[in-house]
């Protein structure tokens, strides 16, 4: 079992004969992931490392079956790009790009409200199902099939956590990447319940950081929902206020959003919380009873 | 991106919602011509920078005699602002703003913002105007309203009518109750067509003359979005930015200055902020944020130590980089030309994890560089605290 996508999971990539796309549309394939498809208008015909490439996503679908979309078009194009998506039926779209503004997003995210499709990201890593399904930018080789389910805001943090909980043996069944934008179509309250019904995650581990306050409503929903161990780092508590760090939604405003006031919530809500992030693997082991 | 109150207010006046006369003002001179053809009971002198709290820190001036703004003027270009939001440093004044002075009734706070929770544009109002929506926020949430829009449909009349009578207009002055609906109307468009990610007026005033008027205004654009607006993007004030940001930016970096003296280099923002949180842990501060982003290049990195060794309050330096696509052998000879371009006085620590690490660290250890090469993050930064004296 795992989460979001596995081995039978069917992906186009839209944007794939672009520098990024085809790259990494490559490195999906080789993990063993079925891209099936390529979008890019006007470019139908081609082929990509062996990837046949279509003009829409509606031709793609028809063509190969694809279920899910993995977008690297660039930030102006995405809002289009992630509808387009949408109303060809395909029902998960992860957008990897970095960058598109949020009044499109609040509008595609209006546009998808109540439809049979889930958005991941934008400005994410992907998803991975570790030996199944490698569907984004991550590294596959530092994942190690195992116990702990990732979800996380961030991307080389998360393979800073994914690397320590491979190194001691414990693995990852799915990594999730929602991303660091203010306005994302996944959040940390819809990836947790999966995690908690998934039969082979034993315990999550949830990186948050400051800005928002999807960490708040996370804490709220583990409180209630989850019985498994979940294991927080929140990044930027030397965050200064009203600066963004890196990241379109890490961003302290108002006095809210900050490190500290997320980590007492989460704490609070009986998550535990790790101070130090070299040591979230030695946490996730020690909640196991490894 | 931040832009000067008159700035704010040349977009209210181009979106139909109504400012008091006004104009930018950069020397006395300048000053006594806009008085004449203003002519009005009072002057007021703003001064314009990016930060609140103006006001307080004597920065507004007001004064019914014509003759004082020339005057008024020289004592604010040039004159150095220390408000709660500058820093004790504070920000030099450059220009003003010049506007007529107004009756007041009544103050009311009024901003839109895209309510990440809900991920729509909503209007937040109160009555409270001319404090800080924070402190109304904290101490009487009861007087925040809030009204979320359908960005599907856009603005609607009741959305502007749930405001009004929720601030009481309809006691207030029933007058200004169709105004305030019509510029709550051109608010949203100004906020959804120029990409805004912020408006806020405050605080919008009920004149004695039964009108609405912005008497200050803030706008605030989402940087995504900047690319679809070059009026905006002309706006931008370089004064008001730290120069090494500025450098950094233009090398397509994400840097901010803090106040330690760890300078920090790193690949993706969580581990930026995850590495500055580190090194506070083992005992020190950083002096920066900087993302060198997901593909760190030779060029990259030399234009990080640039930017580190600028700031004299850096008596070290971390890298700390997790090669994914990225092999950290590649990152290990970027770091090694980069030191041979820029002469590096500080102490030194390279962590490196992930693809190829072992090979990047040995191609460190080898390149006769004077550096401490780490793998482990923890080892890393109480390696650099330690050599900068900071043991804790």
């Amino acid at each position: 079992m795992s989460i979001l996508v596995n081995k039978n999971t069917r992906v186009v990539v839209q944007g794939i004969t672009g520098k990024e796309g085809s790259f990494h549309a490559a490195q999906c394939k080789a993990y063993g992931t079925k891209v099936v498809a390529g979008v890019t208008p006007g470019k139908a015909g081609q082929e990509v490392e062996g990837i046949p490439v279509f003009n829409t996503v509606a031709d793609a679908v028809k063509k190969t079956e694809c279920d899910t979309s993995l977008i690297f078009v660039p930030p102006q194009f995405c809002a289009d790009a992630i509808l387009e998506a949408a109303d060809a039926g395909i029902k998960l779209v992860i957008c990897i790009t970095e960058g598109i503004p949020v009044n499109d997003m609040v509008k595609v995210k209006r546009a998808l409200r109540g439809r049979d499709v889930r958005l991941i990201g934008p400005n994410c890593p992907g998803v991975i199902t570790v030996d199944e399904a490698k569907i984004g930018i991550m590294p596959g080789f530092i994942h190690k099939k195992g116990v702990v389910g990732v979800v996380s805001r961030s991307g080389t943090l998360t393979y800073e956590a994914v690397h320590q909980l491979s190194t001691l043996g414990l693995g990852e069944t799915t990594c999730v990447g929602i991303g660091g934008d203010p306005v994302n179509g996944t959040g940390f309250v819809d990836v947790l319940p999966l995690f908690e019904k998934d039969s082979e995650t034993q315990a999550i581990v949830m990186i948050g950081e400051i800005g928002g306050d999807a960490e708040e409503k996370a804490a709220e929903f583990i409180k209630k929902n989850v019985k498994k161990p979940v294991i927080s780092f929140i990044a930027g508590i030397t965050a200064p206020p009203g600066r963004r760090m890196g990241h379109a939604g890490a961003i302290i405003s108002g006095g809210k959003g900050t490190a500290a006031e997320k980590m007492n919530t989460l704490e609070a809500a009986g998550v535990k919380v790790v101070k130090n992030p070299a040591e979230i693997g030695a946490a996730v082991k020690q909640a196991l009873g490894r | 991106m931040n832009v000067h109150e008159f700035q704010a207010k040349s977009l209210f006046a181009q979106f139909g919602v109504p400012v008091p006369r006004g104009k930018e003002i950069t020397s006395p001179d300048a000053a006594t011509a806009w008085a004449d053809e203003l002519n009005t009971p009072v002057f007021v002198v703003k001064a314009q920078i990016h930060a609140g709290g103006r006001g307080k820190a004597g920065g507004v001036k007001i004064t019914k005699d014509k003759a004082a703004v020339a005057g008024l003027a020289k004592e604010l270009i040039g004159k150095t602002l220390v408000t709660h939001q500058t820093g004790p440093k504070g920000r030099q004044v450059h220009r003003l703003l010049m506007e007529e002075g107004a009756n007041i009734a009544k103050e009311l706070y009024l901003s839109i913002l895209v309510d990440r929770d809900t991920g729509r544009p909503t209007f937040i109002a109160s009555t409270e105007g001319g404090m800080e929506i924070e402190e109304v926020a904290a101490h009487t949430p009861e007087k925040i309203i809030k009204e979320a829009i359908d960005p599907a449909v856009g603005f609607q009349g009741h959305n502007g009518r749930n405001v009004a009578f929720a601030l009481g207009l309809q006691n207030i002055e029933p007058a200004v109750i169709n105004p305030f609906v019509k510029m709550l109307e051109n608010l949203y468009r100004l906020f959804m067509e120029k990409n805004a990610a912020l408006v806020e007026i405050n605080p919008l005033i009920v004149t004695k003359e039964k009108t609405l008027v912005a008497l200050d205004g803030k706008v605030s654009f989402d940087d995504n979005g900047l690319f679809k607006h070059e009026d905006v993007q002309k706006m931008r004030d370089l004064n008001e930015e730290e120069p090494l940001e500025i450098e950094a930016a233009t090398n397509n970096l994400n840097y901010v200055k803090l106040d330690g003296n760890i300078g920090c280099m790193v690949n993706g923002a969580g581990l930026a902020m995850a590495t500055m949180d580190v090194i506070k842990l083992a005992g020190s501060e950083p002096a920066n944020f900087l993302d060198v982003g997901g593909g760190a290049t030779k060029e990259t990195v030399a234009a990080g130590f640039r930017i580190l060794l600028k700031d004299p309050n850096v008596k070290g330096i971390f890298i700390n980089i997790f090669g994914g696509i990225v092999r950290c052998e590649r990152i290990a000879h970027g770091v090694i030309e980069a030191a041979k371009e820029v002469k590096i006085t500080v102490p030194l620590v390279v962590r490196l994890q992930g693809t190829n690490a072992d090979e990047g660290r040995k191609l460190l250890a080898e390149s006769g560089l004077k550096l401490e090469v780490a793998n482990d993050l923890w080892e890393a930064a109480q390696k650099i605290v330690k050599l900068t004296g900071n043991a804790a």
